[in-house]
């Protein structure tokens, strides 16, 4: 089968910057940055580890398009599924009805 | 008439014990497991999806109990946790690298270690149930809370109890599956031409990494500034 390997160091690098964002994650949730930034620097250190772990372990950067649709997909409606959630619940109460 | 010996020297599926009648070759094989697990992922994400949207709803109606009672959590725990998924997502992707290019000792030792990390995981976890349990952390008539809002404190461990529960049994079947392969694969089983057993599985198992690499920060870390 027509598979790149991935070298043993690479995945070692990989495993090293997981372990680092971990411990960055960690650090920053005792600094206040203020609730929303706290909440949006650990949420962008969760998704940049998601992208690492699918790109390298799970050979994402490797699979055909249509994989990337099928991911794609699954984003976009969960992206569905918490915006328009949370947009009504913020919203609530703007109109007095 | 086609000669019936050029046929089966051309015929991919008479080379291969591993390729099904309906496929064309082992590549589209391949393609097709690999797609019909990502489908299987992304239904995963949709179902995890509702639990982290439900959080998200509680966490923006409630943030000074949530953040509150959120530091009731262990985060020496968390992170001690964090890091053995980590782990054990190294040696699974190192499992399915040896799996490609059978060398069984490697396979079977890889999937071992992913294996441990996956139990003490579920080790550490298993003790912080049993601290929440005495500290009266366990929703239901023997939740105690002397802090302010404690209905939402309540509310914020059943979301805890129900989101890691849910990925704790992932995990358990998890090494359920690796147990089966670490089998196979000291039977040989797997090899150059037929490692996609194992690929799959590590798929799934770093499915469940990504999971807890979201849970660590909203429940854990989120309310300690």
């Amino acid at each position: 089968m027509t598979h790149r390997e991935t070298s043993t160091r690479t995945y070692l690098s990989v495993f090293v910057a997981l372990a680092s964002l971990t411990t960055l994650t960690v650090a920053v949730a005792y600094v206040n940055l203020g609730e929303h930034w706290n909440n949006i620097v650990a949420l962008s250190i969760s998704i940049t580890k998601t992208a690492l772990v699918a790109l390298f372990f799970m050979h994402l950067r490797d699979s055909k398009r249509l994989t990337w649709l099928i991911v794609g997909g699954g984003v976009f409606w969960l992206v569905v599924l918490l915006g328009f959630t949370l947009s009504d619940v913020a919203t609530r109460g703007w109109l007095a009805l | 008439m086609p000669d019936s010996t050029s046929v089966a020297a051309v015929d991919p599926h008479a080379a291969s014990a591993h390729l099904a009648h309906q496929f064309e070759d082992a590549e589209q094989q391949y393609e097709t497991a690999s797609l019909g697990m990502w489908l299987f992922i992304v239904q995963e994400i949709m179902f995890f999806g509702g639990l982290f949207t439900a959080y998200a709803v509680y966490r923006s109606m409630y943030p000074n109990a949530f953040a509150q009672v959120s530091r009731n959590l262990d985060v020496v725990f968390g992170t001690t946790n964090t890091l053995v998924l980590i782990g054990s997502s190294l040696t699974m992707a190192l499992a399915v690298r040896a799996a490609r290019f059978g060398t069984r000792r490697q396979l079977v030792t890889y999937l071992l270690w992913t294996m441990l990390f996956g139990t003490v995981f579920l080790g550490i976890k298993g003790m912080e149930y049993h601290h929440k349990w005495v500290e009266g952390f366990v929703p239901g008539p023997g939740f105690h809370y002397t802090g302010a809002g404690a209905e939402h404190a309540q509310l914020f461990f059943s979301l805890y109890f129900a989101m890691t529960g849910l990925h704790a049994l992932h995990m358990v079947v998890g090494i359920v599956l690796l147990a089966i392969l670490a089998v196979m694969g000291a039977r040989g089983r797997f090899g150059p031409a037929y490692s996609t057993p194992v690929e799959m599985a590590g798929l799934y198992w770093h499915f469940v990494d990504v999971i807890w690499i979201f849970l660590f920060p909203m429940l854990y870390l989120l309310g300690r500034h």
